[in-house]
């Protein structure tokens, strides 16, 4: 059934009786041209895309537990494509584009909302880093705009000016970036995929990879039976190296515990997102006023989804380093979420090295905003064995030959970057 | 007033006064506001967040969902404080929230006539068309309903404290088995931690009429609370709650030092975070009561039984004068005859179990088997109940008391991942795997009873004694009064009139749970999300376990199938400040100052921030017009006469041991252990991955002891990488590593006339450059104190750097100022450091950006061929030799008077300003008083080869466009002559 | 989550530095590009036990080997790498 307005009034009439699953929650058939493990934002979105773009309906996404349970459902829901190096630039800038279209694509409101996002500097060297980025934002034809501490006092009055260790000296905008629902993204994907033909099959674990000829994967098993396949894709972002691990080759990727708060609903006042520049901290509002927060990871691997005291306080400085008004507001949810968080920052979309797999992995503290671009340029990858032309530098023998796409040029530190 | 004539447990002789939506009440020592706003007759408090439906009080403590206030006004206002939980002082100023104009008569309440539409997830479902109307009008609008209170938005000007504890035992809990537990273990001479939320000990038994060895409970709390307070290895933390539970055996806790004063006394912290390591942990958290489901469940004068008999008991303060009781449990009936003993009429008793009688109620009309199908009245004035036989009847009552059995208050023991499971004993959710070192004890545990819970604490607390090695007699079990706690399970009428409520402040009804299982939504976490069931201030405390009980009957399962929701902390919202402490506003970071700090203060340095160092950046003259001016005659001043820097914000590491030259040589792509006594060589160190990790110069101060700077910013980094590389790549290397960055002071005296200073302040010493060259370097001695003297060179000029000890750092930089005062020595800031260094082409900060290589830099002629070292073989991967990377190279406006910008992008003459002729980007610049104009530093694709091409700086964001001329990077004495003059 | 350092003592987890996986050995100087990609980028991340290198940056200065299972957080062992290494 359509949404709409009209399709809500109509029901209400009813007493809303006449809902059908927003997706059909499919029982796993024997074989199918593509299985894709992982029934996060991404891999749904890759499902919706190979219908969509491709033709390939007989599809099916294969989740442990619930659909958007993993970092779909475990992020700060930021939407921006505010890079510097040109192997990034194009592709967040396609996300973007494709979350400005995504609700009518979907016809399922995601609550994309562009309220901007500033990333805050406080140095000269800061400035001309961020001077650097923008610039090349604007060559790639993506909005930016520097602002200087007024520009900043502007937007955001109630920031740290008077009484600050490191003062604000201005700000790079996106004014396009800004937020999205999460979960909203999970289940619009998932109904718009299901609507065209793919099979959603939750509470399915995948234990092993069937092999062919050659050794080429021809299907999973799960806790749910075999399935056969011609192409397995994985999107298990948080979890990319155990299922690699089955399938025989490593990654250059480390699992890291993320952890994010929302507080106690408040009144709006906090106009789009702000990232301060000399502390993990970064904040948001929602649609239902609670102010939602990070910072750093935790900082050593972990698959356990929660964190440690340290950096909820490390966090919370930075909020009171530059926002002293949120002392009275209350923290009332914090959760983690395992990140995968790769060698040098970027993700890899990619064949992997075992014939008839497909990788989308490596998101670090990323993958939220990149999830329409991500399942896009995987779709693509899929159907025509190619990169996708915004996808081309996130490869995986990067690593190898030294042509590492590094924002923050830490190197192979993870939990650096 | 509703205030009892006499009893409770409220001060009497200590009248409060309190107001409240702009109205004066009063008050007693002891009250909560809510307690208050009963006595008083208040029975509207809030409204809800969705549909801003009038709510009253539903419970007496901090599980409450509807009575959020804003507490106190102007900077210390704290929306969303729950009434229920801010103990009453004297001038208490509380206003409502989410209504407007006014919480008697809301606008927005008009969201109530749209419920038919407001279903669960009616958002996602519409607001999509026209697109742009979400971002102008639906969105704008949604956001500004959002919220419930507002904050002030001016900083807090309270501050926080945080306190770290250890202990063998942690008490959560002063209720009944918590006082058992820490009186156990105390007495067996454990060191215990023992944690309440409020400031009475005793818990239940302040609510509750029971008797212990024949005293009324609270007295026996009050004895125990005593005793406890005697024994020295025992700290009650009061007015405390512990929010979260962490590894090994790591405990958050929140106390509230001063939230129940007006404001806090000079110097008190406002709340304290505590970070406790318990060996031993006993839960004791007691029990929420929950809610039953039936039409009209929300309304003002509905509410939990168990506050009911709070507010009676302890608080003398009784909500209505005709009180019904809809129970499913025992503990219900026991309310009922508390009111009686207080003298409330009892309009009737509604218990569905058929049958059930834990106790006679003489005069209460009972309806055994029945149910409440309906409430009337804007604040309940008549309830319709169906009896066992089917009739219905309407019954006058203006407060209905909900009791509908009991869950354990566990949430923290599942914050490590334990999951609760169901306990049809119970009918609820009990936590059989508690995280490592703790155990349960009391309602915590699912055991209800007195002599249960008392029972329960004592055998834990002796039993976590006993494990920590303090054996002792455990205290003898009293006697307790009866306590029935037979209980239904979780009960919904169906078909009632109006709405049920699951989330009371979410307005989660059961037609929502109905809506979203027949969309799908059937998994514990997606109902959840999709109605924001459980998400509001109160957790879902009163709401979780009967929305899993509608959800497992909607899809047709056992509760038991309908699986479980960990729970995160906080287990009560924390304030922000409380975590983040002192580390705030210009304290959040600490400020390190050099020796030489209080000498630029007096000089007139204006400093910037180096990571945590405080460097002096310019000392501006009377009469100078701007920073240029004066940054501009500092770096003259040293190209022509004489300057001094402050240098000792540079990382230092002294390396010692036989084979400290070998540990060098694998450390920085250029050798160290063929360098000589007393000579100094300038340095590159990679990463593993090929990429440039820092610079700087290491000296040689004897055979097997050598001194190494890195950059300010890179300091622990390299110390760091130091350790690692000998405790772990090559332990066999008989080398030894410490940082002495703190203990050095060092000053750099830059300039032609530098070494004419350096023999007024060193006269015995020869500084020719026979006797002390280039990189040469030698210790000695001033003033009796260690010297080190290097002729090291950042600025291109003759020049040396001296270190002291830190503590005569301060003593040397005037010393040299004195002795340079016929020279018109300079002092000079890290701003004419840059124009030096930017003059010389010198990579810093900007250039050694963790994207470039050696060669990249120009020193790809350093990199060794000859030895191993870190980061040679990755350097050598195709993508970091490719031809067209973007390397080091200067620039120049080809006008030579427009200015350059940093972070500008370097595209060629002619084209569009498009990523595809994006050629490298400007890293540096300045204002080049030798060059009387502004240069800059570059990394440009294949920049070596194109010395003397134009290409375009482009500034898109500040809209410059600059021709430059691309040349070394090296603008002034190339051939190095003046640093060796 | 804390760390009981054998030269300082049981410590609270932020005094300490990560550094990852202490499993991958730096190749001999010859042993060639791939094998240095190898250990400079590819890693087991395995769900359960791992031995680790943390560094007591805010303590001794001492590198450690943890053992530590990265589903519950559960330290099993810690010892001084240098020792570790004989």
């Amino acid at each position: 059934m359509r949404y709409s307005i009209f399709s809500l009034a109509r029901q209400a009439l009813s007493g809303h009786r006449g809902w059908r699953p927003a997706w059909r929650d499919a029982a796993p058939r024997d074989a199918y041209d593509v299985v894709i493990v992982g029934g996060g934002g991404h891999g749904l979105a890759t499902a919706h895309y190979l219908a969509r773009n491709h033709g390939i309906t007989n599809v099916a996404v294969i989740e442990k537990g619930w659909i958007g349970g993993g970092n779909a459902g475990r992020n700060t829901t930021i939407i921006r494509s505010n890079y510097g190096l040109p192997g990034n630039i194009p592709f967040y800038e396609w996300s973007m584009k494709l979350w400005e279209g995504l609700e009518q694509d979907l016809n399922y409101n995601a609550m994309v909302s562009q309220r901007g996002v500033l990333n805050l500097y406080h140095s000269d060297a800061q400035r001309d880093a961020y001077v650097r980025r923008g610039n090349a934002m604007r060559l790639h034809g993506v909005d930016a705009e520097l602002l200087d501490r007024e520009g900043v006092r502007r937007i955001a009055p109630f920031l740290n000016f008077d009484n600050a260790r490191f003062p604000i000296q201005g700000g790079l905008l996106q004014p396009r970036g800004g937020t999205a629902r999460h979960d909203a993204v999970v289940w619009g994907y998932a109904r718009a995929a299901s609507a065209r033909g793919v099979d959603i099959v939750q509470n399915a674990e995948v234990t092993g990879f069937l092999r062919g000829p050659g050794g080429r994967i021809a299907g999973v098993e799960t806790s749910r039976g075999t399935i056969r396949a011609n192409k397995v894709a994985v999107a298990v972002a948080g979890n990319s190296s155990r299922v690699a691990a089955m399938a025989g080759f490593r990654l250059p990727i480390e699992s890291h515990v993320l952890q994010a708060f929302v507080s106690e609903a408040l009144k709006p006042l906090i106009p789009g997102v702000i990232t301060f520049g000399a502390g993990h901290f970064y904040v948001s509002q929602s649609d239902k006023g609670g102010l939602v927060f990070g910072g750093d990871i935790d900082g050593y691997n972990s698959y356990a989804q929660r964190g440690n005291l340290p950096v909820v306080e490390d966090v919370c400085e930075g909020g009171m380093a530059i926002m002293p008004m949120i002392g009275r507001a209350r923290l009332l949810r914090s959760w983690g979420g395992i990140m995968d968080m790769s060698m040098d920052g970027s993700p890899i979309i990619d064949h992997a090295p075992v014939p008839g797999l497909y990788l989308n992995a490596g998101w670090c503290y990323g993958g939220f905003k990149a999830t329409p671009a991500s399942g896009w340029c995987f779709a693509h990858l899929i159907a025509r064995d190619e990169p996708h032309p915004v996808a081309t530098d996130f490869r995986l023998d990067r690593f190898a030959a030294g042509r590492m796409v590094d924002e923050k040029g830490q190197g192979a530190q993870p939990n650096l970057h | 007033m509703s205030r009892l004539a006499a009893g409770g447990l409220i001060d009497r002789s200590q009248p409060l006064r309190f107001r409240f939506d702009g109205r004066d009440y009063g008050g007693f020592a002891g009250d909560t506001l809510a307690s208050a706003l009963i006595a008083n007759d208040v029975r509207l408090v809030g409204r809800s967040f969705k549909y801003h439906r009038p709510r009253g009080l539903l419970t007496a403590g901090a599980e409450e969902p509807n009575a959020l206030v804003t507490l106190r006004a102007g900077a210390r206002a704290e929306p969303n404080s729950r009434a229920t939980t801010i103990e009453l002082y004297d001038g208490l100023e509380a206003k409502s929230q989410n209504r407007w104009p006014s919480l008697g008569f809301d606008l927005m309440a008009v969201n109530g006539l749209m419920s038919p539409l407001f279903v669960a997830g009616f958002y996602y479902k519409t607001f999509m068309w026209p697109a742009a109307l979400w971002e102008k009008l639906y969105e704008p609008l949604i956001r500004r309903a959002a919220g419930l209170g507002a904050l002030s938005g001016a900083p807090d000007p309270d501050h926080y404290d945080k306190a770290h504890g250890f202990c063998d035992l942690l008490v959560i809990g002063a209720g009944p088995a918590g006082l058992a537990a820490a009186l156990a273990a105390g007495r067996a001479g454990a060191r215990v931690f023992l944690l309440e939320q409020e400031n009475e000990l005793g818990g239940r038994l302040l609510s509750e009429r029971h008797e212990i060895d024949g005293r009324p409970g609270h007295l026996w709390a009050r004895e125990v609370a005593d005793e406890l307070s005697a024994l020295p290895e025992v700290t009650i933390l009061r007015r405390t709650t512990a929010f979260g539970v962490y590894d090994d055996r790591s405990y958050g806790a929140i106390e509230r030092v001063a939230d129940h004063l007006a404001e806090p006394l000079p110097g008190q912290p406002r709340q304290r975070l505590w970070k406790i390591v318990a060996k031993r942990t006993i839960l004791a958290a007691g029990a929420i009561e929950r809610p039953i489901l039936f039409g009209g469940n929300d309304r003002p004068g509905v509410m939990m039984a168990s506050a009911v008999q709070s507010y009676v008991n302890r608080f003398a303060a009784v909500p209505g004068r005709r009180i019904a009781l809809f129970t499913t449990s025992d503990s219900g009936w026991q309310v009922a005859a508390d009111l009686r003993a207080a003298g409330v009429e009892v309009a009737a008793l509604i218990d569905p179990r058929e049958g059930a009688a834990p106790m006679a109620l003489p005069d209460v009309p009972l309806f055994a088997g029945g149910t409440v199908t309906s409430t009337h009245g804007r604040i309940l004035r008549s309830i319709g109940v169906r009896a066992a036989g089917g009739r219905v009847t309407r019954i006058a009552a203006d407060v209905l008391a909900m009791a509908g059995g009991w869950n354990p208050a566990m949430g923290i023991g599942c914050n490590l991942g334990s999951r609760p499971i169901w306990s049809e004993a119970i009918h609820s959710f009990v936590l059989k795997a508690p995280p490592p070192g703790m155990a349960l004890a009391g309602a915590a545990a699912g055991r209800f009873s007195l002599a249960e819970t008392i029972g329960d604490g004592l055998r834990e607390g002796m039993a976590a004694a006993a494990d920590m090695g303090h054996e002792g007699h455990a205290p003898p079990m009293p006697r307790t009064s009866d306590d029935k706690a037979g209980v239904a399970a979780p009960w919904h009428v169906p078909g009632g009139r109006g709405k049920a409520f699951v989330d009371f402040q979410h307005d989660v009804t059961d037609s929502d749970i109905a809506l979203s299982v027949r969309e799908g939504f059937r998994s514990v976490e997606h109902l959840k999300r999709y109605t924001t069931l459980g998400m509001a201030t109160d957790q879902g405390k009163t709401s979780q376990v009967n929305a899993h009980a509608l959800l497992a009957m909607y899809s047709g399962k056992a509760i038991v199938e309908a699986g479980t929701v960990l729970s995160r902390p906080p287990y009560l919202p924390v304030a922000i400040g409380a975590f983040a402490g002192h580390h705030r506003d210009a304290d959040f970071r600490p400020v390190r100052l050099t020796a030489g700090h209080g000498w630029a203060v007096e000089q007139g340095a204006r400093f910037v921030d180096a990571g945590q160092w405080k460097r002096a950046q310019w000392f501006a003259r009377p009469g100078e017009t701007g920073w240029l001016e004066t940054v501009s005659r500092e770096a003259r001043a040293v190209r022509s006469g004489v300057g001094l820097c402050d240098v000792s914000t540079l990382g230092k590491i002294e390396l010692s041991g036989a084979d400290a030259g070998v540990l060098l040589d694998r450390l920085y792509i250029n050798n160290f252990s063929t360098l000589k006594v007393g000579r100094a060589r300038y340095g590159v160190m990679l990463r593993e991955d090929g990429i440039v990790m820092d610079d700087g110069t290491t000296t040689r101060l004897a055979e097997d002891r050598y001194f190494l700077t890195t950059t300010t910013a890179n300091a622990a980094r390299v110390m760091q990488h130091i350790d690692y590389c000998r405790q772990i790549l090559w332990p066999e290397l008989d080398v030894q590593a410490v940082s002495v960055t703190e203990q050095w002071a060092q000053y750099a005296v830059a300039g032609p006339l530098s070494r004419r200073l350096l023999q007024y302040l060193l006269p015995d010493l020869d500084l020719s450059n026979e006797a002390f060259p280039f990189m040469a370097a030698a210790e000695t001695r001033w003033r009796g104190v260690p010297m080190r003297i290097f002729r090291l060179s950042f600025s291109g000029e003759l020049a040396y750097e001296l270190g002291v000890p830190a503590a005569y750092g301060d003593a040397l930089v005037r010393a040299l100022m004195e002795a340079g005062r016929p020279l018109d020595a300079t002092p000079y800031g890290t701003e004419a450091l840059g124009v030096l260094r930017i003059e010389k082409g010198h990579a810093a900060g900007n250039e050694l950006n963790g994207q470039t290589t050696a060669a990249d830099l120009g020193f790809g002629g350093m990199m060794s061929t000859k030895k191993d070292y870190i980061g040679r073989v990755m350097a050598a991967r195709p993508g970091l030799t490719d031809p067209d990377r973007p390397v080091l190279i200067g620039i120049r406006p080809v006008d030579r008077v427009s200015r350059l910008a940093g972070g500008a992008h370097l595209l060629p003459t002619g084209v569009p300003d498009i990523a595809a002729h994006d050629e490298g980007h400007v890293t540096s610049v300045a204002f080049s008083p030798m060059m009387d104009g502004w240069i800059g530093l570059a990394l440009l694709r294949r920049g070596r080869e194109r010395i003397g091409e134009h290409v375009r700086a482009v500034d898109l964001l500040r809209g410059t466009d600059v021709e430059v001329e691309i040349c070394s990077p090296v603008f002034v004495d190339p051939e190095g002559v003046r640093l060796r003059g | 989550m804390r760390v009981k350092c054998p030269y300082c003592g049981d410590r609270d987890v932020h005094e300490f530095v990560y550094r990852g996986d202490a499993a991958p050995v730096r190749p001999a100087a010859d042993a060639g590009e791939a094998a240095f990609a190898d250990y400079v980028y590819l890693r087991d991340n395995p769900a359960g036990p791992i031995a680790e290198h943390w560094y007591h940056a805010q303590g001794c200065r001492n590198w450690l080997v943890v053992e530590r299972d990265t589903r519950s957080h559960a330290i099993a062992a810690v010892r001084l790498a240098r020792e570790a290494a004989r």
